[in-house]
Order: C-alpha cells, then structure tokens, then sequence
C-alpha cells in the first residue's frame, strides 16, 4: 500500500528583518525527507530553530509569519499539496489534515463555545450531518476522558482548563476523521501530572480513530510514548531517522546520544554535614489580603551543597523564593543566615546580607539589562560591593568570564548579542561576582534547550565545587533533582509533603502526591506510558 | 479604559451587571467631579469679576450693583449647588453679555450641534471601518500604503485649514456650496443637508483619519492572534474567518475607538463652526470665552464634556457586554 | 544607527523640521521686512517685492511667516518640555511608588482627561489672564496628562522586569533605578511620544491662535496668521492659506519622523522567529 504522506527534499526559507539592517533571506529548513504510512506516528524533535514546527505546518501547506516554502515535495496520497491552489489547499485542511496547537488556550477562539468550533470545519465541508458532527464530538470527547462529554462543548474556552482545552483541541482535529494530524508541542505547557493524562489520551485517541499523525516536540522521552518513528532535526537539517526503538536504544549520531544520555545521568549526592548555610523556619507567606500562599514552610541548606525545591505551577515554590530574597516578607516565621535570622524585607537588609545571597532567573533575556554590556552587567557588583575600578575591574571581569567557559571577546557585546547559553551564563557571572554564600537558581535551565540546559547544569556543579558556593535550586523538572541536588523538597500547595536526602526522599514508601509526581516523568524508554496507566488502572500491582 | 477582568471575583454570579453598574456609578462620579471643577475654576480667578466686566473706572456702587445681580455675594456652595439644581433642570442660568437665558440659546445650538457632528459620523463611522478592513486586507501591498500615506497627512492638517481650503474651493471658486453655512428654523431637511455640506465634509476629513488608523490597528491585533490561525488552518475562508472569528473580537477595540473619535468630533466641532460661521455650541463657547461670559463658557464646557463621558461610557459598556469571559462567568 | 538604514519619509521630516527651525533662529536675518512694518497696500498678490504677497494690513506675508516659525516653534516646543517634564516626572513617581500616591496623581489625571482638552482649555483661558506665560502652562498642564499615562505605563512595564528587581536585590538605590535601569530602556518609546506630543501642540498652539486665544497680535504665530487673512477667502484671497500650509507641512514633517521612530521601536522588540 502507497504511503500516506511522502515529504521530498523539503526546502523552507525566510526573509529576516534585523534591526538596523537590509532584510535577507535565511534557510530554516533544508533537504528532509520522510515518510509516513496510515496510522502511523512520526515524532519530530530537536531543540528550538531546529525548524520541527516549521515543517509540521508545511505539511498543511502553511508558512507562518514570513515563511516561504522554497523547494520539494510534500506529497499526500500521492498529490503535491504545494502545488495546489489555495481553494484546493483549504478543502484539505480542517478535513484531509488537521493540527494541533501547543497553546490550545490561544488557539480557540473565546466568542464561541467549543462544540461550535470543534465542528465548524466538519459542517463546512459537508463531510456530516450537524446531528452526526455533535454525536461524534460527544464520543470524541468521551474518548479523551472529558468530563460530562454530553454537555462539555455548551461551555466556552475560558470555562475549561488548560488540560482539557488541549483535549478538546485534539477532538477537533479529530473530528472530521481526517488521515493525518499535526500535534505541534501538545504538552510543552502543561504540568507535568498534567501531561501525562493528555499525552495518554492523545495516544488512545489515535489508536482507536486510526488516523496517522506527526507528533512535535522538544521531549525525546515523550515522543518515545507516541511514536513509531522518529526524526531528529537540528539546524534545519535531518540528524538522525529511524524507527523510534533504534534512535532510544541505539542511536546512531553524537547528537543522538547526547540528547538521549542528558537526561539520563543520575549524580551521587554529598554526605550531610552539620552546618546549615541557610534555615527556612515556619514561614507562611501570601499576597495582599489573600490567603497564604506558602503555609509553614521549614527547610535547611547544608553549607556547599544544592537543595531542590520541586513542585508544579502554583505549588508555591516561587513565592517561596521571593519570600528568602526579602521581595516579600512573611506573614510569620525567619529565614536564618548561618544561624542568624535576616530582616524580612530587602529593603532592611545590609549591603553584605544581600550581596551574599545571589539570585539566577528563569529568563536571561529579562535578567539582563538590554542597554548594558557584558562587562558593565558583571562589573556593577564587582564596583558595588568591593569597589573595584578601572583595570582591576576589567582583570576580575575577565576572569569571571574565562570562569563560566566565555572569553574576554564577550566584553563588550550586548545581551541581544549573545546566545541564549550565555546569556545564562552572564547572569551565573553576576551572582559569582558578588562572591555569595548562596545562589538561588529559579529554574534557570528550564527555558534553554536539552544540550544547552546540560551546559550550564555542569557548569553550576563545577562552580559548586571549585568556590564551595550553596545552592537553592527550584524546578519542576524530578529529571535535574536526581542529576544535580544532594537533598529535596517537594513543594504541594503552599506546603512541603516532603522533604530530605534526595536518596531517601526519591524512594519509596511515598505519600500519595509524591508518587503521583513521579509517576507522571516520562522515562526515556519505550512502553513507559503503558505500564504506568496499567498501575493506575490496577493500583494493588 | 479599565481593565474589565481585573475586576470579575471567582464564583461571582453577575460580573456583568456589577460591572457596567459599577461604570455607570464611575461616570455619574466623574461628570459631577468635572462640575465642581468647571464651576471652581470661576472662584479661583484672579480678580474680581464684576470689576474686570464693567472696567476699572467702574464706581464701587455699581460694581456691588452687578454682583448682587450676578449672584457673586451668595457664599460659594450655596451659589454651586444652585447652579447644578438649575443645570439638572435645564437652566443655566442668566448670560452675562446679553443678560438673556443661556438655555434658550444652548438649546437651539445644541441640536445644530448634534446634526452637524451626527451627519459627520454617519458618514465616517462606515467608511472608516471600510477603509480599515480594506487596508488590513491588503496588508503592506499598494491600498494599503496608499491609505496610510494619506492618513498620516491628514491627521497633521488643522481642521481650520481644511475648512478654508473647501471653502476656497468649493463655495467661493467653483460655486458649489454655500458660505457661510447659516442654517434657521422651519429649514426642511434637504436644505439643512446642502448647508451643512461643506462643514461634514471638513469633520468627515478631519475624524475619519484618525479613526480609520485606529481601526487597521485594532484589527490587525485580532487577525495576529493564534485562533484566527487556527481558523486558517481549518480551511476556512478569508471572508469566514474575518466575519466569524475576527470579528466578535474586534467588537469592543473598534466601538473603542468609534467613541474615542466621536468624542474627538464633538471637539472638532468647535473650530469647523467657527471657520464656517455655523450657529452651533462650538461658535457660541468661543464667543463667550472671547468676552468671559462665564454662565455661558460654563454651561456649554459642562454640556460638551457631559456628551464626552457618556461616549467613554458607551464604549465601555459595549466592551464589557461584548466579553464572553464575563458574559459566560465560570 | 547607520544612516542608510533611515528611510525616505523620515529624511523628508527631518528636512522640514531643519528648514523651518533655521528660519526660526535666523528670522531677522533672513526676512526681508520685520513682522510689524507696513509695506505695501492690502492683500496685495505675490510679486518681486513681496514674495507671497502682503496681508490684511499690508505687512509682508513672507516676514510674518518667518518671524510666525520662531513664535510657533518655541511656544510648541515649551509647552511640550514643559508637558514631557511634568507627565514624565509624575508618571515615573506614580509607577515606582505606587500606592496611594499612583492612585491620587492616576484619578486626577482620570478627571483631567474626562474633559476634552480643547474644552478644558477654552474655559481655563476664558478664567485666567491673556499672557504667553499662562497660554504655555495650559497647553503644558493639559497636554502632561496623556504623558503621564504613557510614562506611568512604560516604566511599570520596565520595573518588572528581572534586571530592575536584580538591582533592588543588589541594594541600588532609586536613583541608580531610575536612570541607570529603567530610563535607557524607555528611551525609545518616550522618544517617538515626544515627536508625538510635539506636533499635538503645534496643531493646538495654531487653533487656539486661530480661535483667538492663543498668541495675542501684534506678534505673529501661524495659526493667528489664519485668522487675521481669513475674511480675504470671502474674495478668493488665499492669503490664510499660506500659514495654513506651513502649519499642516510642519505637522507632517513631524509626524513623518515619529512614524519612523515608531517602527525602529517596534522592530527593536520584534518577535523572535519560531522554529
């Protein structure tokens, strides 16, 4: 039987508009090629410009924004959609090939009620009856586990939540009963409990309806979920193709490996010593009137080690760093300083209090001030705290950056000119140059690719080691708790329901949040996603 | 514009209600704060008034003589709460100038007013949303750049200047209109319509810029949002997607920016009765601001920005009704 | 910045903006007549001795509209410092305090703006005295209130950013803040508001002279220029069209460079290409 979908040579360029410049045409995407036969799924995955989302959409013929397609095939059934005029195009889409948004928040419209927009497309292409549309919603929906499939599509996009507007995304695109569908990020922004329901139900759904599709992602383990085969693009080029049990089990290139190897190094943790840098004792903290948002908080950072405080969005975990950096004070309890508790507000702190304990944000891009240079970035602290000026100030920025892996040549370039990475790594730069006790790292890597992320994980260990810094590390991803932390903090609602030595607290016997939590981390291997719904289904296993 | 979520409480049952009540309230609020201003304005004059009127040569006799008339030695509060009791009624009280019922001549003007501004904005509402949706269409191609090009001019021209032009034009050069533009009572309607050609079309100039500008802009905001790309990669049509799914959400920006530019019609209004010598609230305002007759500066700056704040108003409401998140409460 | 990459529109602006500031600065250097001497009969048409013709007194229109560039341009340009000063310094001071300070100065300004400004301004100077003093401090005060929003609004944006917050953690003080953290990086936007704001009050400087509040005659503005030849338009006499042109160029020049400025600000930001 002839393949469904057949991409030849794919080719995708772009005019690009710096500022201040006459604009030129860049390649994102060059010579890939692939096939996909019907019910099958092709995971394409690779790190940000990688160009996996660029030709998710070239195979519904769509460029987004200035992007053109420049050359090649994208054959469906054997007719190139490329060639096609736009109304032939549209008759295709929303039909024929659907799509998947990552942020099915903005991508349904909130005028109008789901089960209007759900099966818009179906109607207008007269594919049913509005009855037999409706009746295969609601079955859609039931399939995907939606509560009350009946009258879960009366209700507007902003009645639902995040999860169950991917899920209804999904019956969208389902429900035409089209032959292919683009999932472009599904999960990427949600939680990872979260995930793991879409993720299982996006997969159901494709097997029972049949429908081929082509699953897009930055997550090698979640990909290893869905898919039959799998692409890994970098550049805009193929690195690697195969069947998905080859490219997890036996990848074939270096970039392979190391995005398979990332996320898999586990690291011994420290022996506990007595002396706590810092001490987290009882605070509960909230916003303005509300209720708290923190709940009784009590921790301890050993001197020269890292603790990792995890949790999802809203479990506190940021709260609780804004309330140990002194942005907000705590409704009660201290947060100690070697023994001494510290004034809650910043605003009362000393220049010394402050200086020694360092904060790294999630956000380089936001972290750096735009209109400074890499040298006046590093250099203010080096000037505030110890005064130093001139070429002494120069000799120490130097060294500070020769430290992170960067050369003196970054002195005077701009955050706009620098990559990402290292924009991380001048802002790792700027709290070294304060000489602090501790480093708080909110999520630091979480923005930044796999490989990248890696980069600046070792680069954090090595600093940890060679100046005996402390760190408080908060993510939400368990995969960097086990690769870096010596303790942890699992963060619930405002509360901690669990916390210790990473080895103790990462075992069983688990409370039941917990266990849930980490469950719910996609492991890099096939059949994952399988046994853990068949332990839920059977919990006595 | 207020933010109309920051304001909507979880398990709230009628956000809808509470909110426009609560604009409703904040309009009430603010008109009655801008009399307080408008009428304080008076008191914090410098000098006396009775003495600037009648000119220093005036005997203190006929100076105390004109402030018992004018009402200047009731206390403040008392003269305050008079003259709002009055206005709520309709009355503004007496004229300095020409010592006749300031109502009598506002009312009159005022309807010429509205007739003027009211044919300005038939016209320019519809065109200006048509030459906005015309210019999204055709987004950075030739239409599109050519009526940006014009627009950005005709927002630099003052509205006298276009006048003057038309007037040159169009009335003295190739005896189309008439000039100036009086209009009387017991005029039919079509003569109305031949007199007040010139002076629309100098408003329609002025405001339909503006509007125009603010509408592309409005749009173009709804058309980049993510679901008018989902919507084309349904497969809909370009008419589908503009009707269906952009815009319900344009809506409110655009009612926005309709009463953000009527309302700068209203002051529009002013200089184009002016230059055309047109007997509306515009032409009489200035006149009295030239001799500092203040019953009539304070009426007619009352009554303009009475018709200002309840435009904002309607706006808002119209945003606030258009809103499905409040519409629909979780 | 390279100069290549400003576009035509914006060179044409800027042109203009010399052009009539040149004349502002070198009137009496470059008239041919003062602005008050009486040359000629009135409205006479253009000729070799009065190149634009004379207006309704028989002054040479050529000189008024000189010397009017000089008065036009400094008054406009004093109330929009004037404006930028107070809108920027109240709006920065809202934002970075914020409390019951940004709710006092913001629903005062809410009421200031509920009144349209030519409204407020025509019973403003229908109170205080006719002097150039109390004309620039109305028009400054009025025009300070869509500053302030647009100040308030765009150091709020920068003040949450992680960098502001770094330097607060760091222990700077707000001066170092304020200049240092958050000014460079609304230089941008503020720049393109004050072209913006300039060319409001150009256009409201000539209406209220045309209306007859603004700058008191003799001495010369464009937008009095209007009102004094407006009867002539009655006998085909284009005379107030000479200084009504002159304004609307000006304008145009103005606005031709806030375009640009505006574009360069929204190109800065750009949204990053997706892969």
């Amino acid at each position: 039987m002839a393949e469904l979908l057949s991409v030849r040579d794919l080719r995708i360029g772009a005019i690009s508009h710096p500022p201040g410049e006459p604009p030129r045409e860049v390649t994102l995407v060059e010579g890939v090629s692939f096939d996909l036969a019907r019910g099958k799924v092709l995971g394409l995955i690779g790190e940000s410009g990688a160009g996996k989302s660029t030709i998710g959409l070239a195979t519904l013929a769509h460029g987004r924004g200035g992007v053109r397609i420049t050359g090649g095939q994208v054959l469906l059934d054997g007719t190139d959609i490329l060639s096609l005029g736009r109304r032939d195009v549209n008759r295709l889409r929303g039909a024929r090939v659907c799509y998947v948004a990552q942020s099915a928040a903005a991508a349904f419209n909130p005028a109008h009620r789901l089960i209007d927009q759900v099966i818009e497309a179906t109607l207008l292409r007269g594919l049913m009856s509005r009855e037999a549309a409706r009746a295969r919603a609601v079955h859609l929906f039931d399939i995907l586990g939606l509560p009350d499939p009946a009258s879960f599509g009366d209700r507007f996009p902003h009645q639902v939540s995040g999860g169950q507007l991917q899920r209804a995304m999904t019956a969208m695109a389902l429900c035409p009963n089209p032959a292919l569908i683009v999932f472009d990020e599904p999960t990427t922004a949600l939680d990872v409990t979260t995930q793991l329901d879409v993720l299982a139900a996006i997969k159901h759904a494709i097997e029972v309806t049949g429908t081929a599709a082509i699953y897009i992602t930055h997550d090698l383990a979640v990909v290893a979920q869905v898919a039959d085969d799998i692409m890994v693009l970098r550049h805009g080029r193929v690195v690697e193709y195969g069947p998905a049990r080859q490219i997890i089990d036996a990848p074939g290139k270096d970039y392979t490996r190391a995005l398979v190897s990332a996320q898999r190094t586990t690291r011994a943790e420290a022996a506990d010593q007595s002396g706590a840098v810092l001490e987290i004792d009882g605070v509960s903290a909230g916003y303005g009137g509300g209720a708290n948002v923190l709940e009784g908080v009590s921790l301890r950072l050993p001197k020269g080690q890292t603790l990792a405080i995890v949790g999802e969005s809203g479990s506190g975990k940021s709260t609780l760093a804004r309330v140990i950096t002194g942005l907000l004070p705590p409704a009660t309890g201290r947060v100690l300083f070697e023994g001494a508790p510290l004034p809650p507000s910043a605003a009362r702190r000393d220049r010394d209090q402050l200086r020694r304990i360092q904060l790294i944000y999630q956000m380089a891009d936001t972290a750096l001030n735009p209109r400074q240079t890499v040298r006046e970035l590093i250099g203010r602290p080096l000037g505030f705290y110890f005064g130093l000026r001139g070429a002494a100030k120069t000799a120490r920025v130097t060294q500070l950056l020769e430290q992170i892996e960067m050369g003196r040549g970054f002195l005077d370039r701009y955050p706009a000119e620098l990559s990402g990475g290292q924009k991380q790594r001048v802002a790792i730069a700027r709290a070294l140059a304060a000489e602090p006790e501790i480093i708080l790292c909110d999520e630091p890597t979480s923005a930044l690719d796999p490989l990248v992320a890696e980069g600046i994980l070792r680069l954090l260990a090595r600093l940890r080691r060679e100046t005996g810094v402390s760190y408080l590390f908060i993510t939400h991803d368990l995969g960097i708790v086990r690769a870096f932390a010596d303790s942890v903090a699992i963060m619930h609602r405002g509360k901690v329901v669990r916390a210790g030595r990473k080895s103790a607290a990462l075992s069983p016997p688990f409370d039941a949040y917990t266990a849930r939590l980490l469950a719910c981390v996609p492991e890099m291997r096939l059949g994952w996603l399988e046994e853990t719904l068949a332990m839920r289904k059977d919990p006595d296993q | 514009m207020p933010s109309q979520t920051a304001g909507v409480r979880r398990g709230d049952r009628h956000p809808l209600a509470r909110l426009v009540v609560r604009r409703l309230a904040l309009s009430i609020a603010l008109l009655f704060a801008v009399s307080i201003l408008i009428f304080g304005g008076l008191e914090a004059m410098p000098g006396d008034f009775a003495t600037t009127y009648l000119g220093q040569s005036a005997t203190p006799a006929a100076v105390a003589n004109l402030r018992a008339q004018l009402g200047l030695d009731q206390p403040a509060a008392t003269r305050y709460l008079d003259w709002m009791a009055g206005a709520l009624r309709g009355d503004f009280g007496t004229s300095w100038a020409s010592r006749g019922p300031v109502s009598e001549q506002i009312g009159q003007r005022l309807s010429n007013s509205l007739f003027l501004a009211g044919v300005a904005a038939a016209i320019s509402v519809p065109l200006a949303i048509l030459l906005g949706v015309v210019s999204v269409r055709f987004r950075d191609r030739a239409p599109d750049r050519i009526i940006n090009l014009a627009s950005l001019a005709a927002i630099s021209l003052p509205e006298f200047f276009v006048g003057y032009l038309l007037i040159l034009f169009f009335a003295i050069r190739l005896n189309l209109a008439t000039f100036p533009a009086t209009v009387h009572e017991g005029m039919g309607l079509l003569e109305r319509l031949r007199v007040v050609a010139l002076p629309v079309t100098g408003l329609v100039f002025v405001v339909l810029a503006h509007m125009m500008r603010m509408t592309r802009a409005a749009l173009i905001s709804v058309m980049s949002s993510p679901y008018v790309e989902t919507a084309e990669l349904k497969g809909l049509s370009a008419l589908r997607i503009i009707l269906r799914h952009a815009a319900p959400n344009a809506v409110a920006p655009i009612v926005n920016v309709i009463a953000l530019n009527l309302a700068y019609l209203v002051v529009g209004v002013v200089v184009i009765e002016v230059v055309f010598v047109y007997p509306g609230m515009g032409q009489y305002m200035v006149d009295a601001v030239t001799v500092r007759d203040m019953p009539v500066v304070q009426a007619c700056g009352l009554i303009f920005a009475a018709i200002y704040i309840f435009l904002n108003m309607l706006a808002d409401i119209i945003a606030i009704v258009a809103n499905p998140r409040l519409r629909h409460p979780r | 910045m390279r100069l290549r990459a400003i576009p035509a529109g914006a060179w044409i602006g800027l042109a203009g903006i010399a052009a009539v500031a040149i004349c502002a600065i070198f009137a009496p250097l470059i008239a041919p007549y003062t602005d008050r001497q009486i040359v000629g009969g009135v409205w006479e048409p253009a000729s070799a001795r009065f190149l634009l013709g004379t207006d309704n007194l028989g002054r040479d229109l050529l000189s008024r509209m000189i010397y009017g560039a000089r008065v036009t341009l400094a008054v406009a340009l004093a109330a929009t410092i004037l404006s930028f000063g107070l809108g920027i310094l109240l709006g920065f001071a809202a934002a970075v305090s914020g409390g019951l300070i940004d709710a006092v100065l913001s629903r005062g300004n809410d009421l200031m703006m509920s009144i349209p400004t030519l409204i407020f301004a025509l019973v403003a100077l229908a109170i205080l005295p006719k002097n150039l003093f109390v004309l620039v401090l109305v028009m400054a005060v009025l025009d300070s209130t869509r500053v302030f929003r647009i100040g308030r609004a765009v150091a709020l944006d920068v003040a949450v950013m992680d960098f502001v917050e770094a330097a607060r953690l760091r222990g700077e003080g707000p001066l170092w803040i304020i200049f240092r953290e958050i000014l460079p990086n609304t230089l941008s936007p503020l720049l393109s508001e004050f072209g913006l704001r300039f060319a409001f009050a150009i256009l409201f400087l000539s209406t209220l002279s045309f209306l007859g509040l603004g700058i008191q005659p003799p001495a010369a503005d464009w937008g009095g220029m209007v009102k004094d030849n407006k009867d002539g338009i009655i006998f085909g006499i284009s005379a107030a069209l000479v200084p009504g042109a002159a304004i609307a160029a000006l304008v145009i020049c103005v606005n031709l460079v806030v375009d640009w400025l505006l574009r360069r600000t929204s190109s800065l930001k750009g949204g990053r290409g997706d892969g």
